[in-house]
Formats: structure tokens, C-alpha cells, sequence
């Protein structure tokens, strides 16, 4: 399979939206762009695990190589591998749904798909690109359609939101650069992962570029304290920019602190583990305990993000195969739920008016399907066996259990306090929201439409898939944090 | 060997339930879908009284020990090598007998609720929870991996939480489920460290596994766990106790019973199935499954069971006297009861006569089950015809609930423990444990006894008998033939039941337990049970104000039972006051203002700063060229002395 087609789907997609005439010609050429990428991405999953199970052991598959600047050693050169794959499944998921429940965008219809389009780009780019150059070309590309999908179709304080979003990422960018030409200059002049993977980039450079690459990534990832974009951004943003936000952006951090970050500089990873998994642990408590305090719907997940985004750090920062593979299940999980959970609010939102948790009440009533489904996520997000949240956490846990020391058990059991406190704050927000007596004014309200349904059910197909038969995801996963264990034990 | 494809469909049809009710309950099969899911269950039943049946009499057996088979294993997620989790089926007594219990008691319910809920609007939504917890729990009972039983644990907490908060326009019912949930998520908490200590002690998540190198003395894994320790304990004897904890919450033992008597919010059927005899006994189920590791590497741990076992049991049995709605009665009766079967464990050694605890346990879970089920029916036909949870709204119902009365009464018998009713044999295996390995717990469980004969007749006088019965408006008798054909049913069994000869079957080591009566020694409980209904007939049979005036004597002891010695006001201290205020609102208060405001801060003095620097974008040429130039030759330097 030709990976480059990945790119280049959402990129005529995106031109076609911009040719179209009318709202309409538009909504269904984007759905009809998300909805080819999605089966390619299941096409790209079944190819990569028939090549797997041809004996293809290659680390990386359908490698194709061009160079760029040859001067600057830069080359378009993708690949993937099962961390990869399971990344772009993720996306080609959330873009869908996130299309869906845009439907009823009537404020330049255009544009707004042309940028939701072009954000999936720059991620699927991300996703599978080997140079780091076009790795943070790609990252760039998903970054600024943010800021005007909030600035310009965003709620409540969206001009602060906006460039606060737009500056802290920024912010983050500029130290994942600047910590990408320390590796260029220190590595060999080369910014091909897997060229750098294979030279020792000497330990004095890993030590200064493995906090810039992470934190820099991290700030993407919400890692504490760089986390407060989260908050505001995803409550301004529209409904499919959260989603794309926590499914997807979020997912570009967590996704280059393991490839880059760790996998480039085994010797940082180990020497910067315990800050790593302290902060970690810091967000997903913090976090936690932070959202049983809010009050707004998306407030509420959005810190709630925060926590569980801890976990992928958390276990990225455990240094073990089982954690570091539950780390990206976790990244896989987080992803379809929270936009799941952005799209239940987004629904509810757009009857009820408000988001203030105490100003609904007894939607159960009224619109059983989307209050069901906000059952079914509450449940996930707590960690319900069955549905994926409880998988990947499960994976962290035991994979940091393998950590005997005394530090790394505290913090292993301190993190697992937040299945409690997790508990807390769901069971809150689902208790007002959908259960309990409901108001007058909201007797009217209609369940959710065709399209929101559509947008719901191919979430919930992804977390079902990962909830009920995890060894799919399982299998993709651990070979590929095998090879980073490899060179991480080799640091040891 | 028997074919896994009967096992599996226990399972599956309560599944089936469930997803059926759940998608096309609500707008196509309305009206059917009672009759759905109780046909669905009448084979599950059948299915697994076959299984059991097989078990126990046909195949289990192998040299007159009865075997853990594994009919049925599949690998779910692997982590490394030996250590994944595996959804599994592990046939062996207590299983067996799990399956039959459960399958009975919710095939009991379903039918009842044919009744009972008629009319409700979420009908087949009610029957489609009550298909989730059956399959979750029956997964529960088969589980053959320790990950497996946290994962159906947690999902038979789910359909508790669903199943309390059915009404959910109620508040206080919202309140109950979240609460359930929370205390047991709690004690999960516990159960989850506990597994993961277990699991990498072992080296395993296989219960068998797990067990066989839990307790051979010669494995290597039990010399490490048994050696390493912290806090002065063993780090086996902590995963044990974390396990235990799990068990506690679910199972409503002392400190962690604080959810069970709001619990009651639920439809009664509900109390029925879940809070009363199948999901409490959950705990109970777990110390059994680990029962070798318990007893024979560590027994401080198993002593823990059998202390707090012994405490829950009295200090529910007395505060069981005071409470005047019936439902929660009956919820503190169960935390009692199940403290008894907790206790019994914990006097319980493994193997041989010895091992009498073990079996006792098993028996009065079995027993329980069913006059305990019974109880709840019955207290939900009573509820039905009063519309009113407190017994001072009821009385002298005998005349117009004939078989609800007799019944009742049965139940009451029973569980005080007349012969020769099922409660009598079990209670007095696990009198006689007690007595021969813990003096102290013995006579705990002898004054619970007689307790609890006192509150089980002040309910059923209180309700029957009292003050005399005004029929006033129209009513409709004692509910239809559904209603009343499982009353009469599990009334047969808590009346026959202990007539099995239950050590045969179900023993510590699967060895058959030749358990004797002992007649001298049954005279004591006997006695004291008859002097506790006698004492609850002086007071309730009429209308009198002899109990008001001993509450009056007792007055402070009375006022802090009554309020249930403020546990859940010491809760809501804890969780309101100390973690709210103290954690949650200082967490979300610093990043608003600590975390954020330094982002803030960081915007604001940039955009000073570059307020203050814009002179510098003047437009004259010679100042860039200066700017420049300096430039050039700061970064000359830089690199002529930086970077080398």
C-alpha cells in the first residue's frame, strides 16, 4: 500500500470542498473524503497485519523514501508501523464522526470543512512520516486550523481561548524545533528517525534535547503544568474542533513523545523517567480531583482529559513494554471516547443552551438515545470492563507494577486512586445530567438525528472493538513498543 | 468433561436478554419483553441446574475428589508471557453451586417482576438490567482468571448502580446508585492493588495457577512473597487483605457497609437479586475462591476475615433492631448474615474436618440466598399492597396476605434458625466451627443469633400481626399468580433446603465432609433463638407501648442505633468537608489562579515587554543596520565560543 495516498485524500478532499458551490455539495463531499479515508485506514490495518503475518517482520512497513532538500538531508519518508496503524485508525474515526456532527454548521460552511479537513491531514502526515522535518511540518499543518476554528466558530470567550490555544501550542512547537536541530546537530545531520534510531546520539546532547522534545510535545498531550490550554480550549471550541482537539491533537503529543522523544533517546527517557512519571501522575490526579469541581459540561472533560492523558504519559514514562503498549492503547481509547463524550455534549448543548451541569437534569427523559450513550461513555471513562478505557488503564497498571521499586510503586497506586475519584466526578455530571428530575423547558427537547446517531455509533464501534476483543490492538501495539524497549533496555 | 457450549450459554442468554431488551425493548417489544427475558431465563435455569447436576453427581468426581475443571479458556489480552487475562470457565463445587443459586433466584425474580412491575413505563429496560447483572454475575461465578472476576466485579457494580437508580426522577435514588458505587469502587480499589501484588508474586493471573504457587511450600514464588514485607506484614498477607477488601465492600462488611441499607432505593424485586442474595454474597465468594491461599499461607489475613466478619454480624444485628422501614431491615439482616458466612471462613482451615467453616460458609450462602430472597419478595408484596416502606404503616396484614404471611413466616423461621427450617442446619455448622477455633467469635455469633430471631419476628409481627387492619379504598389483594408462585417456591426451599447433605458436595478440599448433629450442642442457639422470638412476641404481637418504653430507658444507645451509629454522617464529614473542600476545590482554585494565571501573566507582561520594545520597529534604516550588526557579532561569538 502506497501510504502516500493518506496525505493525498484528505488533500484533494480538502480543494474539493473549496470548489463546491453549495452547503450542501459541501457537507457530503468532506463526509464523502472522511468516509474513503476511513476504509483506507481499515484497508492499511488489514494490509499491515496480512504483511505481519507473512513474516514481514521489517520494523517498518511500506517505507518509501524521497528526497526533499538533499542538502539538508531531508526526505519525505513514511512508513508505519503497529503503533502508527492504530494511530491512524483512530484519527479516521474521530474525523468521521467529527464531519457528522458538524452537519448543522451554518457560519461559512466552507471554510469550516476546509480546515477540519486540512487538520486531519497534517495529523495522518504526522502519523506517518519518518523525517522529522516533515514530521513537524505535518504537526504544524494540524495546529493552526485550530486556532481558527475557535476563533472564528468557538462559544463563550473564544478569542482568549483561541490564542491561548494557538500560542501555548505554538509555544510547544518551538521546543520540539528547536529540540529537533539539537538532534540533527548532535545525531549526524540526519533528521530521519530511523537513521537516528540506529547511531548513539551522544548522551550530553540526549540530555538537553529530551526535555525539549518532550516538553514540547507534551504540551500537546496536556502535561502538567502545561496543560491549561486544555480547559479553555476545548470549551470554546465547536464541537468537532474538541473532538478533533482531545481525539486528535492530543494524540500528536503523546504520539511524539514515545517515537521521537523515547524512542530517539533511550538515555534521556531513563534519565528524566521519574520527573516524567511524577508530573504525570501529578495530572492524573490533579486532574481528577480538579474535575470534580466543574461545573461546565466541557470543563468537565476537558480536565478530565487531563487526567487520563496523564496515564499515556504515565506509562510512556514507566519504561516498560506492558506500560508503554498501554500507553498507546490509552492514546487509542482516549481518543475515541473523549470525542465520543465531546460529541454527547455537543448534542446536548445544542437543545439545552447551556452546559452548566446544575441547570439540566432528567434527560433520560426526554432524549433516551444520546442519555444512553453518555451512560455508555460515563461508563468508559470510568473505567468500565467491556469498553476501552478499562483495557488500556488495566495495561498501564500491570506494566507499571513491573517497576518494584518502592517510588515507582507509590506512584504506580497513586495513580490508580483516580479510578475512585473518576468515579466521583462521572457519576456527578451523569447523576445531574441524565438522571434526577427533569425541568419543565426541557420537556420538548428531540433525541438526537440521523447524522449525530451516525457520528455516536462509529464511535462506540471503536470503543466496543477495544473494550470487548482487545488482542487486536494488543498485537498491533506491543511489537512496536518492543523495539522501543529494546534500545531503552540497551540504555538501562 | 462437559460440554462447554451449555456453560457458555448460561452466560450468553442473560447477554442475549440484555441486548435485546436494551435495542428493541423500549419501542417494538414492549409489552413482550417480560415474558422475553423470564422464557430466556427459564433455559438458562435449566441449563445450569443440568451443569450443576452433572457436576456434582456425573463427571466431578475423580477418586472421590471432586476436580477444577476448565471446560472453556480463552486468551483476552496477553501482557507477557504466562501472565494475560483469560476469559475462562472454572466448573468446580462452589461454581456449581453459584450457578444454580443465582440462575434460581433471578429466574425467581423475573417471574415475580411480571407482577410487580406491570405498568411501569421502563418495563423493558428493568428487564434488560436485570439480564446484564445475571450474566455478569454468573461470569462472575465461572470466572477462571483473577482479572476476570475484577472485570465482571466491576460490571455486576454497574448493574447494581443501573438497578438502584431505576427510578432515576428520584433523587434520593440518584444518590443511592452513586453512592453504591462509590464505596464499592472504593473497596475495588483495594481489589485491583491487591491483584496486581498477587499477579506479579505468582507470576500469574490464572486462579489455579495462581493458587498451586500460592501455597506449595516449595515454590519459589510463595518463599518471595512470604519473605519480602513492608510495614512489617508480608507482601502476601497485603495483597490478601487488599483482595479482602474488595470482598468487604461488595459484600457490605463493617466499615464499608455504609451503601447497602440506601441501596433499598431500588425496585424490591431488585433488593432481591442483588442486595440480598446473589451480588452481596460476591465477597464471600471471593475469600472462598482463594480460600487455599488464605488458609494455608495467610492466615493473619483469613483472621482479618473471620474479625471483621464477626464485627459486621453484631453491629448489624443490633442496629437491625431499631429501623422501622422494613427493606432496610432486611439490608442489615443481610450484612449480618453475610458476616456470619464471612466469619466462618475465617475460623475455616483448609482441608479435613477442619475444614467444616469452609462448607458451613458455602451452606448458609445457599440457604441464605434463598429464605433471604424470599424475605425481600415477601416485604415487596407487603409494600405492594400498603404502598409504604415503614412498618408503622402495616399491621395485622395476616388476614388479607394469607400467603404472603405464611410464607414470611417460613422465611423468619428460618433465617432465625427453628428447625427444622434451612437456616437451623447451616447456622449451626457455623456455630459449631466458631466453637472449636475462635471462643470469642463464638460467642459473637451466638448473641447475633439470638438477635437476630428478636428483629427478624418485631418485622414479622410488626407487619402481620400489631394493630388491626383497616381496609380503606379498594386493593388489589396479594398480586396475581407470578407473584406469589415464587413466594411458595423459595418458601419450599428455605423450609427443606437443609436437609442436604451439603458437606458432601461442597468442602474446603473437594474431599466429601461428613458433617454430624450434634444435639447438645444445637440446645443453646435453639433456646436463645426461641427466647428472641418470644421476647419480639411480648413486644410487637399487640399494640403496646412496652418497646417504646425500653427505646425511652435506652435512649442514647437507642438514638445512636437508630441513626445506624452515624456512619454515614462520619462519611459525608470525610468526603464532603475533608476532600472537597480540602482537595478538589484547592486542586481546581490553583489551576484557575496559580497554573493559569501564570500563562495569563506570561501573556500579559509579553505583550508589556513588546509594547515597551516597539520603538524599536522605528523605520529607520541605520538603527536596523546597528541591530543587525550587533547581532551578527553576538552570534559570532556564540559560536566561536558556544559551540565547539
Amino acid at each position: 500500500m502506497n501510504l502516500l495516498i493518506l496525505i493525498l485524500v484528505p488533500l484533494i478532499t480538502a480543494i474539493a470542498v473549496f470548489l463546491m458551490r453549495n452547503k450542501e455539495q459541501v457537507k457530503w463531499t468532506a463526509f464523502a473524503g472522511a468516509s474513503i479515508q476511513l476504509i483506507l485506514s481499515l484497508f492499511l490495518f488489514k494490509a499491515f497485519n496480512d504483511a505481519r503475518a507473512a513474516g514481514n517482520t521489517a520494523q517498518m512497513l511500506f517505507e518509501q523514501q524521497t528526497a526533499l532538500f538533499k542538502s539538508w538531508n531531508i526526505s519525505l519518508h513514511l512508513g508505519v508501523d503497529g503503533i502508527s496503524v492504530a494511530m491512524i485508525l483512530l484519527t479516521s474515526f474521530v474525523v468521521v464522526a467529527g464531519v457528522l456532527m458538524s452537519w448543522k454548521v451554518e457560519k461559512m460552511t466552507k471554510e469550516f470543512y476546509f480546515l477540519l479537513i486540512l487538520l486531519s491531514m497534517g495529523a495522518y502526515g504526522f502519523f506517518i512520516s519518518l523525517d522529522l522535518f516533515v514530521l513537524f511540518f505535518f504537526l504544524e499543518i494540524a495546529v493552526i486550523p485550530k486556532y481558527l476554528l475557535i476563533g472564528i466558530w468557538g462559544s463563550g470567550k473564544k478569542e482568549y481561548s483561541a490564542n491561548k490555544l494557538a500560542l501555548m501550542l505554538m509555544g510547544g512547537s518551538a521546543l520540539v524545533l528547536v529540540g529537533m536541530f539539537g538532534l540533527y546537530f548532535g545525531g549526524g545531520k540526519s533528521f530521519d528517525i530511523i537513521q537516528l534510531s540506529n547511531i548513539h546520539i551522544p548522551v550530553a546532547t540526549q540530555k538537553i534535547c529530551f526535555p525539549l522534545l518532550f516538553a514540547g510535545f507534551g504540551v500537546f498531550t496536556a502535561l502538567f503544568p502545561f496543560h491549561t490550554w486544555t480547559p479553555d480550549g476545548h470549551s470554546s471550541a465547536p464541537t468537532a474542533g474538541s473532538m478533533f482537539l482531545a481525539g486528535i491533537s492530543m494524540k500528536l503529543g503523546g504520539y511524539g513523545c514515545l517515537r521521537v522523544a523515547t524512542y530517539l533517546m533511550p538515555e534521556g527517557a531513563v534519565e528524566y523517567s521519574n520527573i516524567v512519571i511524577v508530573l504525570s501522575a501529578i495530572a492524573v490526579l490533579y486532574g481528577s480531583f480538579a474535575t470534580m469541581m466543574q461545573k461546565d459540561f466541557k470543563y468537565i472533560n476537558a480536565y478530565s482529559s487531563v487526567s487520563h492523558c496523564g496515564f499515556v504519559l504515565l506509562g510512556i514514562g514507566m519504561l516498560t513494554k506492558v506500560a508503554i503498549t498501554g500507553a498507546v492503547m490509552q492514546m487509542v481509547s482516549h481518543g475515541v471516547m473523549t470525542a465520543l463524550f465531546f460529541a454527547v455534549i455537543g448534542i446536548i448543548y445544542e437543545r439545552t443552551h447551556t452546559r452548566q451541569i446544575d441547570e439540566m437534569g432528567g434527560l433520560l427523559k426526554v432524549m433516551p438515545f444520546t442519555a444512553t450513550i453518555l451512560f455508555v461513555i460515563g461508563l468508559c471513562s470510568l473505567g468500565l470492563p467491556g469498553l476501552s478505557g478499562f483495557v488500556a488503564e488495566m495495561t498501564i497498571f500491570m506494566g507499571s507494577w513491573e517497576r518494584t521499586d518502592m517510588f515507582h510503586r507509590a506512584i504506580t497506586i497513586a495513580a490508580t486512586m483516580s479510578i475512585v475519584v473518576t468515579a466521583v466526578y462521572i457519576l456527578r455530571a451523569i447523576g445531574q445530567v441524565a438522571m434526577g428530575p427533569i425541568k419543565a423547558e426541557y420537556l420538548h427537547l428531540t433525541d438526537a438525528t440521523w447524522n449525530e446517531k451516525l457520528a455516536t455509533m462509529i464511535l462506540l464501534i471503536g470503543i466496543l472493538a477495544i473494550g470487548l476483543a482487545p488482542f487486536w490492538l494488543n498485537n498491533l501495539v506491543s511489537p512496536g513498543a518492543e523495539i522501543i524497549m529494546q534500545k531503552i533496555q540497551l540504555a538501562k | 468433561m462437559p460440554n462447554p457450549i451449555y456453560i457458555i450459554l448460561i452466560l450468553l442468554l442473560p447477554l442475549a436478554s440484555f441486548l435485546i431488551m436494551g435495542i428493541f425493548g423500549r419501542n417494538h417489544i414492549k409489552n413482550a419483553s417480560g415474558i422475553i427475558s423470564t422464557t430466556l431465563l427459564f433455559i438458562t435455569a435449566c441449563l445450569a441446574f443440568y451443569v450443576a447436576y452433572g457436576y456434582f453427581l456425573e463427571f466431578g468426581k475423580v477418586n472421590g475428589v471432586y476436580q477444577k475443571l476448565i471446560p472453556f479458556k480463552l486468551t483476552w489480552l496477553e501482557f507477557s508471557k504466562g501472565v494475560s487475562i483469560d476469559l475462562g470457565i472454572l466448573l468446580d463445587p462452589i461454581t456449581a453451586m453459584m450457578l444454580v443459586v443465582v440462575t434460581l433466584i433471578s429466574l425467581m425474580v423475573h417471574i415475580y417482576s411480571l407482577g410487580y412491575m406491570k405498568g411501569e413505563e421502563r418495563f423493558s429496560t428493568y428487564y434488560a438490567f436485570l439480564g446484564l447483572f445475571t450474566f455478569s454475575m454468573l461470569g462472575l461465578v465461572v470466572a477462571s482468571n483473577i482479572f476476570q472476576i475484577y472485570m465482571f466485579w466491576e460490571l455486576v457494580g454497574v448493574s447494581s448502580f443501573l438497578l438502584i437508580g431505576f427510578y432515576f426522577e428520584k433523587p434520593s435514588a440518584v444518590a443511592a446508585s452513586k453512592k453504591a458505587f462509590i464505596v464499592t469502587r472504593f473497596a475495588d480499589l483495594g481489589f485491583l492493588i491487591g491483584i496486581l501484588i498477587l499477579s506479579f508474586n505468582a507470576g500469574t493471573l490464572d486462579f489455579q495457577t495462581l493458587i498451586q504457587r500460592l501455597t506449595s511450600p516449595e515454590s519459589a514464588e510463595l518463599k518471595s512473597a512470604v519473605a519480602s514485607s513492608f510495614l512489617g506484614i508480608s507482601t502476601l498477607s497485603w495483597g490478601m487483605i487488599l483482595v479482602f477488601m474488595g470482598g468487604a465492600g461488595k459484600s457490605a462488611m463493617f466499615p464499608l457497609h455504609i451503601w447497602l441499607p440506601d441501596a433499598m432505593e431500588g425496585p424490591t424485586p431488585v433488593s432481591a437479586l442483588i442486595h440480598a442474595a446473589t451480588m452481596v454474597v460476591a465477597g464471600v465468594f471471593l475469600v472462598a475462591r482463594l480460600f487455599p491461599v488464605f488458609a494455608i499461607s495467610s492466615p493473619h489475613a483469613l483472621e482479618m476475615v473471620g474479625n471483621v466478619g464477626a464485627i459486621s454480624a453484631l453491629f448489624a444485628a443490633v442496629i437491625a433492631c431499631t429501623q422501622t422501614d422494613i427493606k432496610r431491615v432486611l439490608a442489615f439482616s443481610t450484612m449480618s448474615q453475610i458476616g456470619f458466612m464471612m466469619f466462618a471462613l475465617g475460623v475455616s482451615k483448609y482441608g479435613g474436618e477442619e475444614g467444616l467453616g469452609y462448607t458451613a460458609s458455602m451452606f448458609h450462602l445457599f440457604t441464605h440466598a434463598l429464605f433471604k430472597a424470599l424475605l425481600f419478595l415477601g416485604a415487596g408484596a407487603v409494600i405492594h399492597y400498603v404502598h409504604s416502606n415503614d412498618m408503622k404503616d402495616m399491621g395485622g396484614l395476616r388476614k388479607v396476605m394469607p400467603i404472603t404471611h405464611l410464607t414470611f413466616l417460613i422465611a423468619c423461621l428460618a433465617i432465625a434458625g427453628v428447625p427444622p427450617f434451612a437456616g437451623f442446619f447451616s447456622k449451626e455448622e457455623i456455630l459449631l466451627a466458631a466453637f472449636h477455633h475462635n471462643k470469642m467469635i463464638y460467642w459473637i455469633a451466638l448473641l447475633t443469633s439470638g438477635l437476630t430471631a428478636f428483629y427478624m419476628f418485631r418485622l414479622y409481627f410488626n407487619i402481620f400481626w400489631n394493630k388491626e387492619h383497616h381496609a380503606h379504598g379498594e386493593h388489589h389483594g396479594e398480586g396475581g399468580f407470578v407473584m406469589m408462585m415464587p413466594l411458595v417456591l423459595l418458601a419450599a426451599g428455605a423450609a427443606f433446603a437443609g436437609f442436604i447433605p451439603f458437606g458432601k458436595f461442597v468442602s474446603s478440599d473437594g474431599l466429601p465432609l461428613e458433617s454430624e448433629f450434634h444435639l447438645q450442642f444445637s440446645i443453646v442457639p435453639v433456646v436463645l433463638g426461641l427466647t428472641g422470638i418470644f421476647i419480639a412476641m411480648l413486644f410487637y404481637k399487640k399494640q403496646n407501648d412496652k418497646s417504646d418504653k425500653i427505646a425511652l430507658a435506652l435512649n442514647g444507645f437507642y438514638k445512636a442505633t437508630y441513626n445506624k451509629f452515624y456512619f454515614d454522617e462520619i462519611y459525608l464529614f470525610i468526603t464532603k468537608k475533608i476532600i472537597f473542600n480540602f482537595i478538589g476545590r484547592p486542586a481546581a482554585w490553583f489551576d484557575k489562579n496559580i497554573v493559569d494565571g501564570m500563562v495569563n501573566a506570561f501573556g500579559n507582561n509579553t505583550l508589556a515587554v513588546s509594547e515597551k520594545i516597539k520603538s524599536f520597529q522605528s523605520g529607520k534604516v541605520q538603527q536596523y543596520a546597528i541591530y543587525f550588526l550587533s547581532g551578527v557579532i553576538g552570534l559570532a561569538v556564540l559560536f566561536i565560543y558556544l559551540w565547539k
